[in-house]
């Protein structure tokens, strides 16, 4: 992919060079403090008190059960929830409101039924006021890493979940953001789909220099993509352990580095079923039967 | 609805040409039949010789005055003149129509407020406007033109309220998160979503429109489709008056098919 900030079309007539660009510093400094949220006046917060910070460019999974939370901080993050008390800085600066340079894609792929495939892929940088030829070279490109060429002038309601899924990350991956918010990305794909994306996707971000904030279910997934995992639990949702995913790039399932670092991270959730009681040994069930 | 997709996609060979030829046959025979039967009907009736004046109802002198009527270009004017009110009536019933339709699926509050105003108003009679219309306007045209609108736009409001009411609200987060303006959600998301929808009042209104143009042109004007039937009657040329019948029939089935098109081209739903 090429590295150029997505919100921005390219200058026309710019007298750099294509190449000088791809020397970009990306990605944002995430700091949040004191979080709370709650999803109606009168119910339980879905968080109180979170606290996360992230580095420029990191990769961060982040694990837990079904329902404590995952989906609503990404929505909070990627400025499409407002918090109820504290705040998101990104490099400082509070966020606001949604943006095309902190992009998320969703639990479900809410595809545009009327747009092709492509359009689908497009309608982030169409947004942005990119020029057609452009458009259509990083849309192309996009499609490719999902393995979807064959598919960009297909109605998307004829694709597969799984396809439709990819349709998803190419839509959010082609903004090329300082930050992509992924939740459960790869939970409707193949095996082997799986694998080459978690590779891809990792790949280009730390190519690019973007932020990841993933949200998974499986252990391995955090194990190949983060720098760091965070251990969720829910009622109010809080950050009850986080590890340092210190492995070498390319990262290979059979590797027995990897191999052991998901035992450690496995032991990690016994730490965590020590502080937050039934929950957390609910989750590490949870993760025993991703393995298997 | 989403997983049945492959299926759908597999039709027998040739499925659609043969469904264009049965079409076609249908199409003539169909016609063929209600040509008989209205040649039957006047056969009938003028074999009593004291009516038989009701001969120039007859299907042969329409087709016969057909031809002369579009040489002496009294067709094309008539064409062209109502053609004229109506395309402004429904041009004017949309421009106000849609908005209103897209306000009304957006705001609870303006959907309660206005569901009574809005059936109660439906339900007067186009025609019923026309002595306040006469009073309103200038002219006839205008006058016309005004019943034309007045009949169409509620078709077009409930359409559209209808069409906003089925998109997804996801949509909407999707494209903020991908940076979309507030402009952008209307030309990029509600408008393409709506389109079928707002087609579909559209056929409606136009419907209706056809129905009230013909009678609201019975007065004052000097053109159009209804003064050329009027005219006919008064000067007893009956076959003038079933050729003119007859092109209402067809310009208006014309219009509605090429509607019915447009619908299916810009529909996105799967059954
Ligand atoms: N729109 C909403 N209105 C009210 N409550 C909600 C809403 N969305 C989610 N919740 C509640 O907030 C809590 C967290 O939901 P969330 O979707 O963030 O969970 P999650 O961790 O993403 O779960 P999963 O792994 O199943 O996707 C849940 O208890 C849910 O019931
Ligand atoms: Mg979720």
């Amino acid at each position: 992919m090429l590295a150029r900030a997505a919100a921005t079309p390219p200058a026309v007539g710019s007298s750099l060079p294509r190449e000088n660009h791809t020397v970009s510093i990306r990605g944002v400094n995430i700091n949040i403090q004191g979080l709370g949220y709650r999803y109606s006046t009168r119910g339980k917060p879905t968080f109180s008190n979170l606290r996360l910070e992230s580095q420029r460019g990191e990769a961060l999974a982040i694990i837990g059960r079904s329902g404590c939370g995952k989906s609503t901080l990404l929505h909070i993050i990627a400025g499409l929830n407002r918090p109820t008390e504290g705040s998101i800085q990104f490099d400082g600066k509070t966020v606001d409101g949604p943006s095309s340079r902190w992009v998320m894609m969703f639990q479900a792929p809410h595809l545009f039924p009327w747009m092709k495939v492509s359009q689908n892929v497009g309608i982030g940088l169409r947004f942005a006021g990119w020029p057609e030829k452009e458009k259509a070279e990083r849309v192309a490109e996009a499609l490719r890493l999902v393995e979807l060429s064959d598919y960009a002038e297909t109605n998307v309601q004829d694709l597969s979940g799984g396809q439709q899924q990819r349709v998803a990350l190419a839509r959010s991956l082609v903004m090329e953001p300082e930050l992509l918010l992924l939740d459960e990305p790869f939970s409707a794909l193949d095996a082997f789909t799986r694998a080459s994306l978690q590779r891809d996707v990792r790949s280009i971000a730390k190519r690019l220099g973007f932020n990841l904030i993933i949200v998974t279910h499986d252990i391995d997934e955090a194990v190949l993509m983060a720098d760091r995992a965070l251990i969720m639990a829910g009622a109010p949702g809080k950050i009850v352990h986080e590890f340092q995913v210190d492995l070498a790039d390319p990262r290979q399932r059979q590797d027995p580095a990897v191999q052991s670092m998901r035992a450690r991270l496995m032991d990690a959730f016994h730490a965590a079923a020590q502080i937050s009681g039934s929950a957390a040994q609910e989750m590490e069930e949870e993760a025993i039967s991703g393995i298997a | 609805m989403r997983d049945g997709t492959a299926a759908t996609a597999i039709q027998p060979s040739g499925g659609v040409l043969k469904g264009t030829a049965n079409g076609l046959v249908n199409f003539f025979a169909g016609l063929t039949i209600l040509f008989a039967l209205w040649w039957l009907a006047i056969y009938l009736a003028t074999l009593d010789p004291a009516a038989s004046h009701w001969a120039a109802f007859g299907p042969i002198p329409a087709f016969k005055s057909l031809g002369k009527m579009w040489e002496s270009g009294l067709i094309a004017n008539a064409l062209w003149t109502s053609g004229y009110r109506l395309g402004i009536g429904l041009l004017i019933a949309i421009a106000i129509g849609v908005p209103i339709g897209i306000v009304m699926g957006r705001s609870k509050r303006f959907r309660d407020l206005s569901n009574s105003p809005f059936q109660l108003m439906r339900m007067i009679s186009p025609l019923s406007w026309e002595p306040i219309a006469v009073i309103m306007f200038a002219g006839w045209d205008p006058a016309i033109i005004f019943l034309i609108a007045i009949a169409s736009v509620w078709p077009v409001i409930f359409s559209t309220a209808a069409g906003l009411a089925k998109v997804d609200p996801a949509w909407f987060k999707v494209a903020r998160n991908l940076g979309a303006k507030p402009w952008h959600i209307v030309t990029q998301i509600i408008l393409p979503a709506i389109t079928f929808d707002v087609l579909t009042g559209i056929r409606l209104a136009v419907g209706v429109a056809w129905i009230v143009l013909v009678p609201a042109e019975f007065l004052g004007v000097t053109s159009g489709f209804g003064y050329t039937i009027e005219d006919a009657r008064e000067s007893l040329e009956y076959d003038h008056l079933m050729a003119m019948i007859l092109v209402i029939g067809a310009v208006g089935y014309v219009i509605d098919a090429s509607l019915l098109m447009l619908i299916k081209r810009f529909s996105w739903h799967k059954q």
